[in-house]
């Protein structure tokens, strides 16, 4: 940040034309190296990739990973690791499986309305009382992370199994279904407004964030730097929209809603699937993670702590309930995760979630979330679940066999740990 | 006379059979500057983070305005305005200024939720007063030197209206100038009457800031004197020896044949 792009009286040149937007060049650069991969799928797949259809598939399939890989940014940053996830995934899964196919109908019978939300409930308790469990292990007892979800992975893996008896536990509820992805989306004018209400409130951010700064009397970004945030901000929302309503509902499959509403479909009509509840509810965590994050006390205290833990406990913060506090937040995001993915299959099974520990760890670390701790951010944490989806599914499509896909993930997660660590280092950041 | 700001009684701490300090009893008056010596391992840190509340004493009485306090936590301790600067300067590397000068503390808005901007503001005037050469309110402290680690430290003691500071080492890690900068922060401290506990190992400056000085050796306090009334020579001795001097009087551990003296 130099001090030329602060005063904001210099007509913008190429150089601090960057430099004045004050953006994050770290971001930059994964938005840059995601592009390139996009176009280069694009490509290589004669223009399959970047269409409405797969951008809409890419985006259900990152959701559970990304919700994960939220919480484990906290984690990493305070100095931990969660190798339990997946497995955790599996548990509160086959928790909410066997609470909605079995429990509830007997209780308030089959198909009522309010099974979906007291089986996420069901999970989501679970899920942060298991993560309160290994975090009191970690923060009070002093044993490892890394020991105790190492052994989690075995546990919770295993518990499920006994919760399921081995079996795939479905067909489940279908209002608790449309959580999974493409059975359930908002429709194209809802989209719509909640594309624009969520550009309104970015826009509104930065106003009032601008005018704070102003009445303190701090440095400001120029006023044509900040609309052009506005309007690149504004632009990726509305895009992002538009494509997902791009992709239309299939026309046999709108024939048969019809049908079932006793109706006919009028010739020649369509329409758009719109943004997936699954989606939102990825949004929604996003914005309480990242407020969570910046502007909580919790928040800050995970960032001491994982900047010097000496200095947060000096500073009278209680880091070993902090960890407990932590580790109880994954635990819910996992339960959330959990219902993506299961509502997303329709089924619980026993593999579910295998190898995600490896997924949301490497979404979170490309991300940028450091393992020294005290770094990391959450949109970072999702826009590298976005990449890892991107690369495994784009080779599945120019059809690169399976092992050697496995091989190219592997390397890329060490290479693009490895340009950040030279990053850091000529940043000194 | 009147009463002391922090009297230490008779405090006693063993970590497995060791003891660290071992009856040792000292005492800081407003506006006064008592200087904590000996060598490494004489238990002058582990004196003082009883009283910052890191840890706490197996026996003895801790009394702060002449009244018996309860020191659990270091949250205890900034109950009672006791605020600690540490060797190991404790600040969270990866957050600026303003979060570590309010970590702990943090200002909040009606909502709850953390008020940066406040908390910059108020940075930026209290380093202004500090110490007007601080500029970098959006670093995070890794990327600052050593006197502006130390400025951001001290910002965050007087900030919250310390009574009693505790310092440990403050000038070890900085340059002539910032060592002087740090030399003038606590003679302004000593005007607004404070009571400051100094630990360090230079003689030079302990001669130079403190009124009084306290020696410790193997757990055990040595003596107290007046900084007028003993030499570089006696101090030493008392430091190396355990030699206590006429000017001073002798604690437990001053050796025996000094004990005709007193």
């Amino acid at each position: 940040m130099s001090d030329d792009a602060l005063s904001g009286s210099k007509a913008p040149t190429a150089r601090n034309f960057f430099s004045a937007l004050q953006l994050d060049t770290r971001l930059l650069g994964m938005i840059g190296a995601f592009v390139v991969l996009c176009l280069v799928f694009n490509v290589f797949t004669d223009g399959r990739f970047l269409t409405p259809r797969n951008i809409f598939n890419l985006t259900i399939q990152t959701v559970s990973v990304a919700i994960m890989a939220t919480g484990m940014v906290f984690i990493i940053v305070t100095r931990h690791i969660d190798l339990s996830v997946g497995s955790l995934l599996a548990t509160v899964a086959a928790v909410m499986a066997v609470v909605q196919t079995q429990i509830l109908p007997s209780m308030i019978g089959l198909g009522h309305p309010a099974i979906w939300i007291l089986a996420i409930l069901a999970g989501v308790i679970v899920g942060v009382v298991i993560g309160a469990f290994q975090g009191w292990m970690v923060g009070y007892l002093g044993i490892p992370a890394f020991i105790v979800t190492l052994g989690g992975l075995l546990v919770w893996r295993n518990v499920a199994w006994f919760i399921t008896d081995g079996q795939t536990i479905g067909p489940l509820d279908e209002t608790f279904g449309k959580i999974g992805g493409i059975d359930g989306t908002l429709g194209t004018t809802a989209s719509w407004i909640v594309g624009l209400l969520a550009t309104a409130a970015v826009i509104a951010l930065q106003f009032v964030s601008r005018r704070r700064k102003q009445s303190h009397g701090f440095p400001i970004k120029p006023f044509w730097a900040e609309l052009t945030l506005a309007g690149l901000m504004s632009a990726a929302i509305l895009g992002f929209v538009a494509v997902l309503n791009a992709y239309e509902i299939p026309t046999n499959k709108l024939a048969r809603i019809f049908e079932a509403r006793g109706e006919t479909m009028p010739d020649g009509y369509t329409l758009g699937y719109g943004i997936p509840y699954s989606v939102l509810l990825l949004i929604a965590i996003a914005v309480v993670m990242t407020v969570v994050a910046q502007r909580t006390r919790l928040g800050r205290y995970i960032f001491a702590t994982g900047g010097n833990p000496d200095a947060a406990e000096l500073s009278g913060i209680n880091t070993r309930f902090l960890t407990v506090k932590v580790f109880a937040l994954m635990g819910g995001l996992c339960a959330l995760a959990g219902a993506v993915a299961a509502a997303r299959l329709g089924f619980s099974t026993n593999d579910i979630g295998t190898l995600d520990e490896l997924r949301v760890i490497a979404a979170a670390v490309i991300g940028g979330t450091a393992l020294a701790g005290g770094v990391g951010t959450i949109y970072g944490a999702i826009l590298g679940a976005l990449i890892m989806q991107s690369l495994q599914s784009g080779m599945a499509m120019v059809g690169v066999d399976a092992p050697l896909q496995n091989i190219v993930v592997g390397i890329v997660l060490v290479v693009a740990v490895f340009i950040d660590i030279i990053y850091r280092k000529r940043t000194g950041a | 006379m009147t009463t002391p700001l922090v009297e230490m009684k008779d405090i006693c701490i063993s970590f497995g059979g060791v003891h660290a300090v071992d009856h040792v009893s000292v005492d800081l008056f407003p506006g006064e500057v008592v200087g904590l010596l000996g060598h490494n391992g004489a238990g002058k840190s582990t004196l003082i983070k009883i009283l910052s509340g890191a840890y706490r004493q197996d026996s003895g009485e801790i009394l702060i305005d002449g009244k018996p306090a309860t020191i659990h936590s270091p949250r205890d301790a900034r109950s009672y305005n006791i605020e600690t600067i540490y060797q190991t300067l404790a600040l969270a590397d990866n957050l600026d200024a303003a979060s570590n000068l309010f970590l702990g503390r943090e200002l909040t808005t009606p909502l709850g939720f953390v008020d940066d901007d406040r908390m910059e503001a108020e940075t930026r005037k209290i380093m202004g007063r500090l110490n007007p050469n601080f500029k970098k309110f959006h670093a995070p402290v890794k990327a600052l030197s050593g006197g502006q680690r130390q400025s951001v430290a001290i910002a965050r003691a007087v900030y919250f209206n310390a009574r009693i500071l505790i310092m440990d080492e403050p000038t070890a890690a900085l340059g002539v100038h910032e060592t002087q900068m740090v030399a003038e922060l606590i003679e302004e401290l000593k005007k607004q009457g404070l009571g400051i506990f100094l630990i360090s190992h230079d003689i030079h400056d302990v001669f130079k800031l403190c009124d009084r000085i306290a020696v410790m050796k193997n757990g055990q306090l040595v003596g107290t004197a007046k900084t007028t009334d003993v030499t570089d020579d006696d101090v030493l001795g008392m430091i190396i020896l355990g030699k206590c001097p006429p000017g001073a009087t002798p604690g437990p551990g001053a050796l025996t044949d000094d004990a005709l003296a007193g």
